[in-house]
């Protein structure tokens, strides 16, 4: 079995959430692999993100060099071709730094790439099986990937759940003089902060989604403080934004957003199709509508007959208690 | 400048249910209907902008058969220069890096200042542009959500990255950049337009052409295949939640995180 | 012709001619002109009178001439447009629509004036010409004329022009003082125009005044020499003006007289060549305007006048995007445009805030002609009109409802600029996001919504209905006489899809043998013309007629009356076709169906009649005989309705447009609803229904209205021997029931 990398992206010393989730990847390709963590970065924020990486990883690779204080794909690229024993099976999470990278970099090791990949089967011989969405998530695939020769496998964020594992104590390996000088033909300038309250509901994987039934202006922030205790943002029907209770750019529907989040949570929306028709990629719907006939129920997954402005409160009081002892 | 848009022909999901054959293995195709996949949608629009702005050509290639002709004829009559088919029999099969293999010899053949593509297609995931761009060892950006021409050596461009930030960073040309939708608003293409260009001959490449070994791409070649098509089971209609408001929550709390709503 | 006068609103007035007349008629009467002589006998300074007549009547003529070409000069470059044809069906709309000032009484104050006014400028033409001619020729006389006639004539003009004065007081009041809504001119759209209209209103009573002073002057000249004069008439103005000069002293008289006639000549001639200038060029071109106005008005502009569908291909380019692109009597209609402001009045896009003003969309292309055909210097080459004086927004915004064009005491078009400059907007790309993938859809799909085609019969496979009216699918395998055409949004939106099941239990209650074309049906293409994608239009037209025709149908029905417009005007070769509204009033005359009472006495109801069936297609009675048949039922009248009905907010592409408003026009609608005192809306139009329910949340009044298709509350309420389920009497729950909507397939915007 080949070795097995997972490239970690960090920000400010702190590791992306994926580093977790690649571990799970890791073990059903292989359940008995040790994975190794590969880190670029410079200074004291590499050091950070290595020292917390070595509890869960068995061996941290740190890369560190000037070039990474700013993560640049082609630069990345070019030091992970340098360090990485041929044949390696290199896991990168599917998000905008793993899209900039793995697919040159497959090319350059001169192995498979799979991408976007939200599930593995596991290996059968030289083939690895995995499951990949298409046509905007209406359908899914299996896919076999030859790893005979290595693979770059980019996987969804959120597709793994992390696993309870026991702590390592894993080394940290310096491979920094490995990848000697860098330049690259992109050179990052800075970055543009979008601005505040301009929230991008088709990029949220949650949306607490209100409709008519939320009543007044006032209640919107019912549905904003469920949004906050569940990482989520706050969408809505058109009623809601005609009212001017919310932005335009809250809108889900064909005169709106196309949304693809994972969960949509439908408070107090009927379900007019012209707001549906502006949810893909299959989430998980949940319906809050006092209504019991509103066709929303037809298309949701689970519905619930209350009054939102009772149950929400409530249900945002149970969501953050499971936070709190989570965090515990 | 001169600018090479590499495009696919896709099943539009807007425009098709997407279900599984009888067979339960494929999707059923009898009944689907094709266009332009949308990013790449995109690319050939910011490509004419830019010509509009800087001067030069606009190329779109597509890599496929007699009926993937329909979306360069509808790039055409948007406005692009040229359109031009790769078509070989030896192709069919070709995972991502086969298809950017051939698209490579492509490029090489011509003179490109800037080769842009979709970020991804609706049945594929951002794999083409970044290939491309490695196999040309031209610098390469993803996710690119604005491009603004600098001189005749570089673009400034803006990626799109987490939170709705944009990453802005200068790239040296030739470079291959792969499009956001949203980068701007495409141009409608009426049926007039595509009549205009129908019978306008459009050029056609074998492997034999691009000097491209029919064993580096194709079925043989492909280190990925999709083996078939499924639907994850999923519940139909509406599951309702009864019995107490608490236990209603705590049930619900269960499934919102079963599916990542409480990660 | 320059008597042609007419019309004008009471702004601003163009009297020209006539005014004048008044006086020379009296003068030229057949007493007393050798003692007092005419103005052009009077020798100034070293120059006759005459020949200063002669040289203002040759200055002003020739002005004019010029003026009046270079205002035609764009016309000549202009698209064709045909409007020689049916001569005895143009001179009735010319009787009726000019002379008759048929559209006026619909605003009451601003219309007396204007039929006052107007009759006022007809009557004084002759005086007007006698007048002017009087000036050259001493013993010219009106042939005709003589004896009673001419007295008779001259006491009607005296009344004229006094009626013609007063009403430019009144309505110079009304402009100044009282200041109609209607008239205001957003800051958006440049100043007021109030300076303009006072001054031209102030240049018309000065030309009365003129006509007036001239004539007492005279008749009080002669009456101090003690010859017999006619009479003036009692109480007119030029009476009272003689009562006040009668001890004048004769020099004197002499002097007042002949400044009034050079002050009536002067002011005359400026007021014609002022006047094509800005909005009193309809006191010319409307008579024209209203000849050459659109007869077929349900009739969609073809692309090009002359070019057929076959040979559309070769166009270098497809509708208006410069100036040029209009048509001749396009144009005209920018010129004949009288500012009155009540096509925007009616509006419902400029009701509710959108970047929409039909006043405005004339009055803008008038200025740009206006501008790029100087007076003095050659044409400029113009900017293109989208971005230049029109937003793409702008041009998006109409719904067609035919609001505008219904008002238009002129006849002005309205649709047909639109929609040609609708179609320069899809030619060059420049459509809206939001319409892309709908229009893409039809092309792919043949509906907006890129459902499959193998689904557009799924409305009629549900269980429950199925048992109860198993509906044919003609697929060449069945036949049948009557054609259901269900259209898009009746097949595929789980809501409008009660009305199919309605429509076709009322058919087959009635007997028809009828079936629906299912997956061989493709969108109407009704707003797709009209959203300018010919072509396309074209596709789904042709794709219909063969289907329609190879179904062997006798007669078409359908509840949707955009497709009921397109079927009915803009296809060609199908068989008659009928609203279904038609076919429930005639049955019900008939006797074949019979209603229940309705179940609550309580309710009120009222109808909204959709542009397409009402305004379009003249379908005013049929649905309201209908709503009165059913026992029980009490009907009230919105304030708006019938032609003057205010639109849903539109259908078809529209749905999937994003338009910049205030708020939205069903909102408006339903609280017309509401303050009509009805609490159940009835329409007849798919469209509207989605529209008005909508609205209803919108507005807030959910529980306290409701809204109905006319079908469905038929369907409700017709008595049967076996009677079906319908239970609920709160009508949209019929709706929702058993089908299930795959979402994630539609896609609009």
């Amino acid at each position: 079995m080949a070795r097995i990398f997972a490239y970690i992206v960090h920000k400010a010393g702190v590791a992306d959430d994926s580093a977790a989730e690649l571990l799970t990847a890791a073990s059903k390709i292989d359940s008995a692999a040790s994975l190794t963590a590969i880190v670029t970065g410079w200074g004291a924020d590499l050091d950070a993100v290595c020292s917390t990486l070595r509890a869960s990883y068995s061996e941290v690779w740190k890369i560190a060099n000037e070039a990474f204080a700013y993560p640049n794909a082609e630069l990345v690229r070019k030091a992970l071709v340098k360090v990485l024993p041929q044949g390696s099976i290199l896991l990168v999470s599917h998000e905008h730094f793993g899209i900039d990278l793995a697919p040159g970099l497959s090319i350059k090791l001169k192995s498979a790439f799979v991408s976007d990949v939200l599930g593995i089967d596991g290996v059968e011989g030289s083939h690895l099986k995995v499951v990949r969405q298409e046509f905007g998530g209406q359908v899914s695939a299996h896919v076999r990937c030859d790893i005979s020769s290595g693979a770059v496998i980019t996987i969804r964020p959120g597709a793994f759940k992390p696993l309870e594992i026991a702590p390592v104590k894993g080394s940290v390996v310096d491979m920094s003089s490995d990848v000697g000088v860098l330049a690259a033909g992109r050179r990052y300038l800075e970055t543009v902060v979008a601005e505040a309250g301009d929230v991008d509901i088709t990029k949220h994987n949650v949306l607490v989604s209100i409709g008519r039934g939320i009543q007044e202006k006032d209640n919107v922030a019912i549905a904003e403080e469920l949004a906050e205790a569940l990482g989520a943002a706050v969408s809505c029907s058109r009623p809601v934004v005609d009212a001017k209770w919310l932005e335009k750019s809250r809108q889900v529907g064909t005169s709106g957003k196309t949304v693809k989040p994972k969960v949509y949570l439908a408070c107090g929306i009927s379900g007019a199709f012209q707001h549906l028709a502006g949810i893909k990629g299959n989430p998980f719907i949940v319906a809050i509508n006092k209504n019991p006939k509103a066709p929303i129920f037809q298309v949701a997954d689970v519905g619930i007959v209350d009054d939102l402005l009772e149950f929400l409160p409530e249900f945002t009081n149970k969501v953050r208690e499971m936070r709190t002892v989570s965090a515990k | 400048m001169e600018i090479l848009v590499c495009a696919r022909r896709v099943p539009d999901t807007s425009e098709n249910e997407i279900e599984l054959n009888s067979a339960g293995n494929d999707i059923e195709r009898d009944d689907l209907v094709y266009s332009i996949n949308e990013w790449d949608n995109y690319a050939v629009e910011e490509a004419l902008q830019i010509v509009a702005r800087v001067g030069g050509n606009v190329t779109v290639v597509t890599v496929g058969g007699e009926d993937d002709e329909e979306i360069l004829r509808r790039e055409m009559a948007m406005g692009a220069t040229h359109g031009v088919l790769i078509s070989d029999d030896a192709f069919s099969g070709s995972d991502g890096r086969g298809i950017a293999t051939i698209l490579a010899a492509f490029v090489r053949k011509g003179h490109y200042d800037l080769v842009l593509t979709g970020v991804q297609a609706e049945d594929g995931g951002a794999q083409v542009g970044g290939m491309l761009a490695a196999m040309l060892d031209y610098p390469f950006a993803s996710l690119v959500n604005s491009i603004e021409v600098l001189d005749s050596k570089k673009l400034k461009i803006s990626r799109e990255i987490a939170g709705g930030n944009k990453e802005i960073s200068e790239i040296d040309l030739p470079c291959v950049l792969s499009i956001q939708t949203g980068i701007n608003e495409p141009r409608y293409v009426g049926m007039r337009g595509i009549r205009q260009v129908a019978s306008v001959p459009i050029p056609t490449f074998a492997a034999s052409d691009l000097g491209v070994d029919p064993g580096s791409v194709g079925t043989t070649a492909a280190k990925v295949k999709r083996v078939d098509y499924f639907v994850p089971a999923l519940g139909k209609g509406a599951e309702m939640l009864e019995g107490s408001r608490e236990e209603i929550i705590e049930k619900l709390v269960e499934l919102v995180a079963a599916k990542g709503g409480l990660k | 012709m320059l008597a042609a006068v007419v019309g004008l609103e009471h702004q601003t007035l163009g009297l020209s001619v006539n005014w004048f007349m008044g006086f020379a008629q009296q003068a030229l009467s057949s007493f007393g002109l050798e003692d007092l002589p005419s103005p052009a006998h009077v020798a100034y300074w070293l120059v006759q009178w005459r020949i200063l007549f002669l040289a203002i009547h040759l200055l002003g003529v020739a002005c004019f001439a010029y003026i009046v070409a270079k205002r035609i000069a764009p016309m000549l470059r202009a698209n064709p447009d045909v409007r020689f044809d049916r001569p005895w069906l143009r001179l009735g709309k010319v009787l009726q629509f000019w002379l008759g000032q048929w559209k006026h009484p619909r605003y009451r104050t601003a219309g007396t004036i204007h039929i006052l006014v107007f009759a006022g400028f007809v009557l004084l033409v002759i005086r007007a010409f006698a007048l002017l001619s009087f000036s050259v020729a001493d013993n010219f006389a009106m042939p005709g004329f003589p004896g009673w006639a001419g007295q008779a004539y001259d006491i009607v003009t005296d009344y004229a022009a006094t009626v013609v004065f007063l009403c430019m007081v009144v309505a110079t009041i009304r402009r100044v003082v009282f200041k109609p809504a209607r008239y205001a001119v957003p800051a958006r759209y440049g100043k007021g125009h109030m300076g303009d209209a006072v001054f031209l209103l102030a240049l018309i009573a000065v030309l009365m005044v003129a006509d007036s002073l001239f004539a007492a002057a005279s008749a009080a000249g002669l009456a101090q020499q003690g010859q017999t004069t006619e009479l003036l008439a009692a109480l007119s103005l030029p009476w009272m003006l003689k009562s006040a000069l009668i001890t004048t002293s004769l020099p004197t008289l002499w002097n007042v007289r002949l400044g009034a006639y050079l002050l009536h000549e002067v002011t005359f001639y400026f007021l014609l060549c002022y006047r094509p200038f800005g909005i009193q060029f309809h006191v010319e071109t409307s008579l024209f305007s209203v000849y050459f106005a659109k007869l077929d008005r349900e009739i969609l502009k073809p692309v090009r006048w002359g070019v057929s569908d076959e040979h559309l291909d070769t166009l270098k380019s497809f509708g208006v995007k410069k100036f040029e692109d209009f048509t001749w009597k396009h144009m005209l209609d920018f010129y004949s445009c009288a500012d009155c402001g009540r096509c925007s009045d009616n509006c419902p896009a400029n009701a509710v805030g959108r970047p929409l003003s039909p006043r405005f969309l004339t009055i803008k292309a008038r200025d740009y002609s206006f501008q790029h055909y100087p007076i003095l210097g050659s044409p400029t080459n113009g900017t293109p009109l989208i971005g230049g004086i029109y937003s793409e927004d702008e041009i998006w915004s109409c719904t067609t409802c035919g609001a505008c064009e219904e008002e238009c005491p002129l006849l002005v078009e309205y649709i047909d600029k639109i929609v040609d400059l609708r179609r320069g907007l899809i030619d060059e790309g420049n459509v809206p996001q939001g319409l892309q993938k709908p229009l893409k859809a039809l092309e792919s799909r043949g509906n907006p919504y890129g459902k499959m085609e193998k689904k557009k019969a799924d409305w009629a496979k549900v269980k429950e209905f199925q048992q109860s009216c198993d509906v044919k699918i003609l697929d060449g395998n069945l036949s049948a006489n009557t054609l259901y055409f269900v259209d898009s949004i009746t097949s595929y939106d789980d809501r409008m899809q009660a009305i199919a099941r309605a429509t076709a239990r009322i058919l087959d209650h009635v007997g028809e043998n009828f079936g629906i074309l299912g997956a061989a049906e493709k969108d109407s293409g009704h707003e797709v013309r009209r959203f300018g994608e010919e072509m396309l239009f074209m596709a789904l037209r042709d794709h219909n007629i063969d289907a329609i025709k190879s179904s062997g149908v006798q007669r078409v029905v359908t509840a949707d009356p955009h497709a009921y417009n397109a079927l009915k005007h803009d296809y060609k070769d199908v068989p008659p076709v009928e609203h279904i509204s038609q076919v429930i009033a005639r049955e019900v005359k008939a006797g074949n169906i019979k209603f229940n009472r309705v179940e609550n006495e309580t309710d009120v109801y009222t109808y909204h009649d959709p542009c397409y069936l009402g305004r379009h297609n003249q379908i005013y009675d049929d649905p309201r005989d209908v709503l009165d048949a059913i026992p029980g039922l009490k009907r009230v009248e919105m304030k708006r309705s019938r032609d003057r009905s205010f639109c849903c907010g539109g259908g078809g592409l529209m749905l999937f447009y994003e338009p910049k408003e205030d708020e939205r026009m069903g909102v408006k609608r339903v609280q017309m609803a509401a303050e009509a005192g009805a609490n159940v809306m009835v329409t007849a139009c798919p469209f509207c229904l989605a529209n008005m329910e909508d609205a209803i949340k919108v507005a807030g009044l959910e529980g306290k209205m409701t809204a109905i298709d006319l079908a469905e509350l038929v369907d409700q309420h017709i008595v049967r021997q076996e009677p079906v389920t319908v239970s609920s009497k709160q009508p949209n729950k019929v709706a929702h029931r058993e089908w299930t909507l795959e979402p994630t397939t539609i896609r609009g915007g």
